[in-house]
């Protein structure tokens, strides 16, 4: 490298250019210049393909999406124009949200807790963070094939859809939404552990000198102030689980229909199986069997409509730096 | 009950039953990697390592296996599984190399050279390409990358010039290259874009001070100084790449062909090709049968102890950066 050898241009500014000011890239060399062109040009090129996603996407969704979809329910035709709804996979979507926060939410919360104010003995604390790392660094297809071995053993076997003769696949909402909250756990586990370290060890003191237990003071001092990021942590979860097609097609069993299992109200759909968003417009997209590209859109506008709005709140209340969202 | 919680708790206790659910979580993800290893091991048990090796016809196998009963014979675990170790490497291997020059110079772009405004525009941007879901990447790649490479950019020729092949219908290597790189790309920039801020002004300062344009000093002094960050970016785009199933099952043509150079250089990025992911997502519908699903499984192991020996050198390639307090 040059640093030894400065370059003319820059030493013996050209006239014009006055003292103190940058120096203007048109007196560069011509390599620099290049690489000058191509950071704009990389910089540039990814917004515009993101612009790009989004418009297209619109574009589509408004031109197939009409506002029966959403409460119409899917039905089995060959013509796009007779096959149905989105309700099922929007309800589907909800559910699986709902059960895979609902896990990882107090798991995560606990971990971080654990692992941040107490984390003793320490190589334990360490074991456990690197486990939660190993989850974060699993494809989601790995989760999928761990959650159905795992639900096909016979003791969870009342967990998961049971077909006629028996035979127990390992397919239900529970299955789906128990390994929808490993994928929402590290993101939820890293945000919460990142924002109690960022907590003075003066806050910690005072509270304790008031005379307040460490749980108390967990409870009533740190977890108040860490509320932004565990919310910044569950928004980026649930974008995590409504984005994930694997699991489902896997693990959720992607029938058309929400199909329940047994007769108790609630527990029969939790033992049923069911689709998503995403495992509707998989289905319905040339790759799967359907080839229903309007049906595929109008679903993946309404997934994108989530995305986005799940972005613009990670906006509103994360630090606004570009890491702390993905 | 609900009393009980807001009377205030014996710290003892409390320390305990939180330790007792973060023990639950650790043994959950190692009863995790011993599950997939052991419905995968009557693979490795029957074909040893030559499992990942070249021969034999991938579909063929995978058939008979869909065939056999119950109780399969040990022939019936026989498979050579290199198409898909081969398309995984060569697909996630392009997209990282093109998404590592991009994602520098983009971060360079970000962290440098735009103007604030520019800047508050494309950090959401950025953001915003890496959480769209990877099946709303794969149905714009099946549904408009494909077409286009198909009916433009391959001629007849080509197509003729490999039919005892392949069928070139745009799905293959290219589309899938290029979808995973937009993929990959913003994840790696988010690393390299906090390591870039964090890097010390003055070190960029003096090199500007003894002459180098500012664009030259961000090259020959902070990029160099947060090369390991460069380095475990990569490393993470990589696990995030190797595991990508949906988009790849959609985009890649859904054929265990290995793209061949030979062919010539076009037609080696028109080919199809199959990685271990989407072969999961291809076949899982056969997962009853016992030879099949230990196949399966053993793909996931593959896939887990690439992700594990990734995620160690990562942390491994992090340490130096501690040094001077950059995290990454």
């Amino acid at each position: 490298m040059s640093v030894y050898a400065p370059q003319l241009e820059t030493t013996s500014p050209p006239p014009g250019a006055k003292r103190g000011r940058r120096s203007s890239p048109w007196t560069w060399r011509w390599g620099d210049r290049l690489v000058l062109a191509c950071a704009w040009g990389a910089g540039l090129g990814l917004c515009a393909i993101a612009a790009a996603i989004v418009l297209y996407m619109g574009y589509q969704g408004i031109e197939y999406l009409r506002p029966d979809l959403l409460f119409t329910r899917p039905a089995i035709s060959l013509s796009q124009s007779h096959s149905g709804g989105i309700l099922d996979p929007l309800i589907g979507t909800a559910l699986l949200t709902a059960i895979g926060i609902g896990l990882a939410f107090p798991l995560a919360v606990t971990c971080a807790v654990w692992i941040a104010e107490y984390g003793r003995p320490t190589w334990l604390a360490r074991v456990v963070e690197s486990t939660i790392e190993i989850v974060a660094g699993t494809p989601d297809i790995v989760l999928a094939l761990f959650g159905l071995s795992i639900f096909q053993l016979g003791v969870f076997a009342p967990l998961s859809f049971r077909a006629e003769g028996g035979g127990v696949y390992g397919r239900s909402f529970i299955a789906a939404g128990a390994m929808m909250s490993l994928i929402a756990l590290p993101p939820l586990f890293a945000a919460t552990r990142d924002g109690l370290q960022a907590v003075p060890e003066h806050v910690r003191e005072a509270a304790f000198a008031l005379g307040k237990t460490r749980i108390a003071t967990i409870r009533r001092v740190l977890l108040p102030s860490v509320r932004s990021n565990i919310a910044t942590g569950v928004t980026l979860g649930v974008s995590r689980i409504i984005g994930d097609t694997a699991i489902v097609l896997l693990v959720l069993g992607e029938t058309l229909h929400i199909e329940t299992q047994g007769p108790v109200p609630i527990v029969n759909l939790l033992r049923g199986t069911g689709s998503t968003l995403t495992s509707y417009v998989y289905d319905n997209s040339p790759a799967g069997e359907g080839g229903a590209p309007q049906k595929a859109y109008a679903a993946a506008f309404v997934l994108m409509v989530f995305v986005l709005g799940l972005n613009l709140l990670v906006d509103k209340i994360g630090n606004g730096s570009l890491s702390s969202a993905i | 009950m609900l009393s009980r919680l807001r009377n205030p708790w014996p710290d003892h206790r409390a320390e305990r039953l939180l330790g007792a659910v973060s023990l639950l979580v650790g043994v959950s993800v190692i009863a995790m990697i011993v599950f997939v290893g052991v419905r995968a091991w009557p693979v490795f048990e029957h074909d040893g390592l030559s499992w990942l090796g070249p021969g034999g016809n991938l579909e063929t196998q995978i058939a008979n296996m869909q065939a056999t009963s119950v109780n399969p014979p040990a022939s019936a675990y026989h498979l050579n599984a290199w198409p898909l170790v081969y398309g995984t490497l060569l697909s996630t291997g392009i997209a990282i190399v093109l998404g590592v020059v991009i994602a520098v110079l983009s971060s360079i772009f970000i962290v440098e050279l735009a103007p604030a405004r520019l800047r508050r525009l494309a950090i959401p941007m950025i953001r915003l390409l890496a959480s769209v879901p990877s099946v709303i990447y794969g149905l714009i790649a099946v549904l408009v990358l494909v077409p286009f490479v198909g009916n433009h950019l391959i001629t007849a020729q080509e197509k003729t010039s490999v039919q005892n092949f392949a069928e070139l219908t745009g799905a293959g290597l290219g589309v899938v290259v290029v979808t995973l790189t937009v993929m990959i790309t913003p994840i790696m920039i988010a690393l390299i874009c906090e390591a870039l801020m964090a890097a010390p002004v003055s070190w960029r300062e003096g090199a500007v001070a003894l002459g180098l344009n500012p664009l030259r000093a961000v090259l020959a002094v902070t990029l160099r100084a947060i090369r390991p960050a460069i380095v475990a970016a990569a490393v993470l785009a990589t696990a995030r790449a190797l595991g990508e199933a949906v988009m790849i099952q959609m985009a890649s043509g859904g054929s265990s062909y290995t793209p061949n150079l030979s062919h010539g250089p076009l037609i080696f990025l028109y080919e199809p090709l199959r990685t271990l992911a989407s072969a999961i997502v291809d076949y899982h519908e056969g997962i009853g049968a016992p030879a099949l699903q230990a196949t399966l499984y053993a793909f996931g192991a593959l896939l887990l102890f690439s992700a594990f020996v990734l995620s160690i050198a990562g942390y491994m390639i992090k340490l130096p950066l501690r040094r001077y307090q950059v995290r990454g």
